[in-house]
């Protein structure tokens, strides 16, 4: 048990997967100039990674022993297939919470946190349940992260920022600080 | 961000090679492909080893979704590129493991992740799949050393500064205390932010110059 937690803090803070892995940052520079959309996306985030590690568990334990040189194929076009078919049925049965979630859904899939996720866990050779911890700590890592830095920028609205450092410089800068802060947490040891 | 290029013109030329290198460069003015600019960039010899093999699955999937843009199916073209690329992601995979065993183990997941480098499924969707394969191939080309003298650049910034070296070579004396800070994550953010913030320098300077003339 404090196995799967210590993987679980280790993805959240010590090996946070914007911060130190540099994995999504496509939605971290993106979609982060209001708190409300980050927090959006970072739980559509934590459910298409969870998604993401039960498909790479089950590829990994039934099907890739004979083949492993297709991993990269498959893990692409099942995760992209499996995202599909939920956010159908999510549409289907949950209207309301497709409307919180739904258009991040398929751009989740594309983001490289996902199949950074899905390699990770299979260089490291999780289980079933220590793979689930992994993507949840992962998953609130990148909404952490997200959530931090669009609160950053709802306050740098009002600053007065540098003509030519505005738009993606003084972003880069505030996330090198930031990262600079979760170093911090590399005093707590790595998880492998 | 997927870059809205007009309808290309027809004939392959000279402008097809030199856009990528800087006018269009895919991660200073596009944005693209921030992830491995950022991650793979704490040595020079990591840097280029990353900037070749994503050129190497550039090239080969705009040629070869230059060459099936007729047989593609338009409701599946994307499941199609990414097919593609992962294919010859997973070529080069194989070959860095086979040809240089210790830059395949620091880069670690970040060659499978070029997969997902949004650089190469832009150039697919935006040109590749439009345009003849000679066309596309210079494309690929000059994107790809467009994308790979960023990595150079800022892993040897990164390099000297965060290790006293350039591609191990220790440069300075032993008085030089590294700046261990630029090998570390917080230095991949720092390094591209202040060469965004010198580019927009720059550019200001540039338009300020040409209003006083």
């Amino acid at each position: 048990m404090s196995d799967l937690i210590w993987i679980l803090v280790s993805a959240l803070l010590v090996n946070n997967f914007t911060l130190t892995l540099f994995l999504g940052l496509c939605p971290f520079f993106g979609v982060t100039s209001k708190i409300a959309t980050a927090v959006r996306l970072g739980l559509a985030n934590v459910f298409v990674l969870l998604l993401t590690a039960l498909c790479a568990w089950f590829l990994n334990r039934f099907v890739l022993g004979a083949a492993p040189y297709l991993r990269l194929i498959s893990f692409i076009v099942v995760i992209a297939s499996v995202v599909q078919v939920v956010e159908m049925a999510i549409k289907k049965w949950s209207p309301a919470l497709f409307r919180a979630l739904g258009i991040y859904l398929p751009l989740i899939t594309t983001n490289c946190a996902i199949l950074g996720l899905a390699i990770f866990q299979t260089n490291r050779g999780y289980g079933f349940w220590q793979g689930m911890a992994f993507a949840l700590g992962a998953g609130f890592g990148l909404t952490l992260a997200l959530v931090l830095m669009a609160s950053i920028r709802e306050r740098l609205e009002v600053a007065d920022v540098p003509a030519v450092a505005r738009g993606t410089a003084i972003v880069l800068i505030i996330a090198a600080c930031l990262s600079l802060a979760f170093m911090g947490f590399a005093g707590l040891g790595t998880a492998t | 961000m997927t870059s809205t290029a007009p309808a290309p013109p027809a004939p392959a030329s000279l402008e097809d090679l030199t856009r990528g290198l800087w006018r269009e460069n895919p991660v200073l003015v596009q944005m693209l492909g921030l992830c491995p600019t950022l991650a793979v960039t704490n040595a020079v010899a990591n840097g280029i080893a990353m900037g070749l093999a994503t050129t190497f699955v550039l090239l080969g999937s705009s040629l070869m979704v230059a060459s099936l843009r007729r047989f593609i199916p338009n409701e599946v073209r994307i499941t199609s590129y990414v097919l593609i690329i992962a294919t010859f992601v997973t070529i080069a995979d194989f070959v860095l493991e086979a040809l240089v065993p210790g830059i395949h183990k620091q880069l670690g997941a970040f060659i499978a992740l070029i997969v997902v480098n949004c650089i190469i499924l832009g150039r697919a969707e935006a040109f590749a799949s439009r345009v003849t394969v000679r066309r596309a191939a210079l494309d690929a080309i000059g994107m790809g050393a467009g994308f790979t003298a960023i990595l150079l650049l800022m892993s040897a910034t990164r390099e000297v500064l965060g290790s006293g070296a350039l591609l191990g070579h220790p440069l300075f004396g032993p008085g030089f205390e590294p700046w261990v800070i630029m090998v570390l994550p917080p230095g991949g953010f720092l390094t591209l932010g202040i060469l965004l913030l010198l580019l927009a320098w720059r550019a200001k300077r540039r338009s300020l110059g040409g209003r006083s003339r």
